[in-house]
């Protein structure tokens, strides 16, 4: 059995993977939904936009759910801690995920132009809620979360909904937006033609470009912005039993570039985030659609893995009770269950990647009006 | 003090959220494998009449099934928003097969029904059931995790408490998956499943039948269900929740309660085929009863005795006043950890500290509970009689009718007789509500049957929640009500728009009421 310090470490990764696939494949469908109403100018175009993921969005949506569910078996105590503390945020997201089940499945099934517009939003606001909320998610975690626990370990979070919404935060969801929005225009612009694919390019250079200056500007704010992060101070046994009131924290100004300054060669993360986005954008202008969509990817490497690199060991950061800071040391499952998992995700995650890639090989090619016509009754 | 308030809206907004997705999840569960026999008749023998099935089933089975993805995605998050503690407390054993479930289901089902939808002119017929197959061994592999973190809530094996990281962990994972309560409730499940799609086929069917339109493709239909109905339905109250029966305490107190039995009677005990119990005098009102029966159902044995409600109540008080020692030990360690006599004492009376923790409904500090607190937390130990009792028994009703009605159906596709019981066919259209009906009222006997735990005997309820406001609970639960009302509407519509229509809404020109072709709509 792997000994439960490395088991930890790896599971810091694994969830960084998931984090990093949930963006990739759920990522793109949901840029996708964002460019929609804008890409698709009438409904033979908009149902040429939404059977480029017809076929995959549910897959892919089951990063999230897995996702979910590998923190709840990972470390539950961020699985409690996180969503419980974030409520208004996380029923934002569970609200917005609603309309996209019913709006791939039930829009092209009556037809009627005002059913339709409806649903065509809800798939909007589905794709669009969901990265933005999450980014803005990351933006607090990089500033601490007000939350801390008693002897019993119940977690109470005592900040508001609305304190979320901070300057700072903002600017991480403008990131994650524009990112996934990048991301769904390079594979929109893949799997179309003409003045959709046109639409798609115009809307995945755009979005790269914010990307690229709202990245940098967060890092900027973050260097020189009074944004203190988070170090801890006592002795960490990687070892110990998962307790996270055994530690104590302090915040200081420079603790997020501590890594960086310990290993120089962490900053290839954010500089693949830039590079990768303005790849992504010149290679789909030129209409080299696959590789912009695996620059694009690598770009979501990159903007993820610059905010888990300044953060770790840091999982969820505590504001008002510094000490109660998760860390990746002291939120873990028992070695048992972690080994276990571990297992679990090294054997079913290849599958899951192989089958998923039949799949889309089965679904390849171009969609098209002509397409959509002949597919009429059974087309989304 | 946690609100009863807010404990009470928790399990209100669970409740509500769990049985809605639960319209959902048995017509998938039995449909899919519907789909697959349909399908394979048409990959044997090539007649374009079973992929026509396969495809206006599957249509409908689209309909459902996005509807239990929309309303799973809530249940997948929901332990983490509104059940923090619980998710701290036993998320070491129970996240795991929620995790699995992801890994080796969601992604299976998900993946496959987007070609089952979409793959038709792309993949070769043999590689297309395939498809479907994969499709519905990941629909029912979904079933299999998620009832073995089930199972474990109900009688908790494999795991331990340890004080150091406040919260029970696994000890060993196959006595997880193997425990009996979630391979009983397993089959249970899936089977109930298997008849609510085997129900819904043969309503619809037995409907064009009546109205006699599309005769080869309704009788066909009605066959499949009718026979995969008949083996499901005996499947559910053959395996059924028998070998749960005998399993576990909690099944002992659900038991008691189910079946409203006060007292310890001499063995056998007689069974209550129905009756009105009284809860505030502690017996019932009236019964009609049934000598030996319980007693054989219940332990298979003429001798021995099945426990009362009352010798129940007795044995729980004794566990909470041990479960005292135990919390009052556990908080003298969460400061000092290293106390080697409260350790002992601590790991003495480990096995009781649940009970224990059930007295901080209504004290902080467990030493302080008065006599008076003491007997309303043994009063709590056990659930009201009347909704289990009644509840119960209108689930074995209905499926004893649903028996009949397969049986019955399956009879006439036998012999070809369709034409000659225009009754059975108008009770098959009646009774389509009756394994929905069944499906719930299973669920409250489960869960409402396990309270006040929502780990048996390890962790109340009541302490499960998250710390939020109870202004939060209203505005979340308003939210839900909301968005689930509207989609139930826009589904229902879509239902039996699609299902009244019938398969000439594949358009491909075989049947009645094929649509008239539309131009697409201009766009505002």
């Amino acid at each position: 059995m792997i000994d439960y310090p490395t088991l930890k470490v790896i599971w810091w990764l694994l969830v960084g993977v998931l984090l990093v696939g949930f963006a990739i494949m759920d990522g793109h469908d949901m840029g996708v939904g964002t460019l929609l109403p804008f890409a698709g100018r009438s409904d033979d175009e908009r149902r040429v936009v939404i059977n480029t993921v017809g076929p995959h969005w549910d897959g892919n949506q089951v990063w999230f759910i897995t996702g979910g569910g590998a923190i709840f078996a990972a470390w539950p105590i961020v699985y409690a801690t996180a969503f419980s503390g974030f409520y208004w945020a996380m029923m934002a997201v569970l609200w917005a995920l609603f309309f996209r089940p019913v709006g791939f499945d039930y829009r092209s099934k009556i037809h009627n132009a005002t059913w339709r517009s409806t649903w065509d939003w809800g798939l909007f606001i589905g794709g669009a809620v969901p990265p933005l909320i999450f980014g803005v998610a990351f933006g607090n975690l990089l500033q601490g979360v007000p939350f801390g626990f008693d002897d019993y370990l119940v977690s109470t979070y005592t900040g508001s909904f609305w304190q979320l919404l901070n300057p700072f935060a903002l600017l991480a969801g403008v990131v994650s937006s524009a990112m996934i929005t990048m991301h769904g225009g390079t594979y929109l612009a893949h799997r179309t033609e003409g003045a959709i694919q046109q639409r798609a390019v115009r809307g995945a250079v755009g979005a790269a470009a914010v990307l690229v200056a709202a990245f940098i500007g967060a890092g900027i704010w973050l260097r020189y912005g009074g944004i203190e992060g988070f170090v801890i101070t006592s002795v960490v046994d990687p070892a110990a039993l998962p307790d996270p009131l055994a530690k104590t924290v302090v915040r200081s100004a420079d603790a997020w570039w501590a890594n960086y300054a310990a290993q120089p060669l962490l900053y290839a993360l954010p500089v693949l985030g830039v590079v990768g986005a303005l790849v992504a954008a010149v290679l789909v202008s030129v209409r080299r659609t696959l590789s912009a969509f695996v620059a694009s990817a690598l770009a979501i490497v990159g903007v993820i893995g610059t905010a888990g690199a300044a953060m770790f060991p840091f999982v969820m950061p505590s504001s008002t009770m510094p000490n109660a800071s998760l860390t990746v040391w002291d939120s873990v499952s028992s070695h048992l269950t972690l080994g276990l998992m571990f297992w679990a995700t090294l054997i079913f995650m290849p599958l899951i990647v192989v089958y998923t890639a039949w799949a889309y090989r089965v679904m390849r090619g171009k969609v098209t009006v002509a397409h959509i016509r002949a597919n009429e009754h059974t087309a989304y | 003090m946690i609100s009863e308030q807010l404990v009470d809206l928790s399990r209100l907004q669970f409740a509500a959220t769990a049985m809605y997705h639960f319209l959902f999840v048995p017509l998938t569960l039995g449909m899919v494998w519907l789909l697959v026999i349909m399908e394979s008749v048409y990959v044997m023998t090539g007649k374009v009449v079973w992929k026509d099935m396969t495809r206006f089933w599957g249509k409908l089975f689209g309909i459902n099934f996005a509807l239990g993805v929309t309303t799973g995605i809530t249940l997948e998050f929901q332990f983490g928003t509104n059940w923090a503690y619980y998710s701290h407390y036993v998320g070491d054993i129970f996240g795991a097969p929620l995790a699995i479930e992801g890994l080796m289901a969601f992604f299976l089902e998900s993946t496959f029904i987007g070609l089952f939808f979409f793959g038709w002119d792309r993949l070769t017929r043999t590689q297309h059931l395939m498809v479907t197959t994969l499709m519905a061994v990941g629909t029912n592999l979904s079933a299999l995790w998620i009832l073995i973190a089930n199972g474990w809530m109900q009688n908790p094996v494999g795991a331990e408490f340890s004080y150091q990281t406040m919260r029970m962990e696994m000890v060993d994972f196959w006595a997880i998956v193997f425990n009996p309560d979630a391979q009983a409730k397993f089959v249970h499940t899936v089977s109930a499943g298997y008849v609510t799609g085997a129900m819904f086929v043969l309503s619809v069917s037995s409907w064009y039948l009546l109205k006699g339109r599309d005769i080869e493709f309704a009788k066909r239909s009605f066959r499949v269900a009718s026979a995969f109905g008949l083996a499901s339905v005996l499947s559910v109250i053959v395996l059924g929740d028998e070998s749960g029966y005998t399993v576990g305490e909690a099944q002992q107190t659900k038991m008691a309660a189910m079946e409203a039995m006060w007292e310890t009677e001499p063995a056998p005990a007689g069974f209550n085929l129905i009756a009105w119990p009284n809860e505030a005098e502690q017996k019932n009102d009236w019964a009609v009863e049934i000598p030996w029966v319980m007693g054989l159902i219940g332990t298979r044995s003429v001798t021995k005795e099945i426990p009362g409600i009352r010798e129940i109540k007795e044995k729980n008080r004794e566990r909470i006043i041990r479960g005292i020692v135990a919390v009052t030990a556990l908080e003298t360690l969460r400061k000092h950890r290293d106390d080697p006599v409260v350790k002992q004492v601590f790991e003495a009376h480990k096995a009781d500290l649940g009970f224990g923790l059930l007295l901080k409904k209504y004290v902080v500090d467990v030493r302080q509970a008065t006599p008076e607190i003491i007997d309303k937390a043994v009063h709590d130990t056990v659930p009201r009689v009347m909704p289990m009792f009644w509840s119960f028994r209108i689930m074995v009703g209905l499926g004893m009718a649903m028996l009949l009605l397969f049986s019955l159906a399956f009879w006439t596709t036998l012999k070809n007789e369709w034409t000659r019981r225009p009754w059975l066919l108008k009770a098959a259209v009646v009774m389509l509500p009756a394994p929905w009906i069944a499906c719930e009222l299973g669920w409250v006997v489960a869960e409402y049957g396990r309270q006040p735990w929502t780990i048996y005997g390890v962790l109340p309820t009541h302490l499960s929640v998250s710390t939020l406001s109870v202004e939060s609970l209203y505005g979340s639960l308003a939210g839900f009500i909301g968005f689930y009302t509207v989609l139930l509407i826009v589904e229902v519509y879509l239902m039996q728009k699609f299902a009244r229509q019938g398969p000439g809404s594949l358009g491909t020109g075989r049947y009645s009421r094929e649509p008239v072709h539309h131009a697409a709509p201009a766009h505002a």
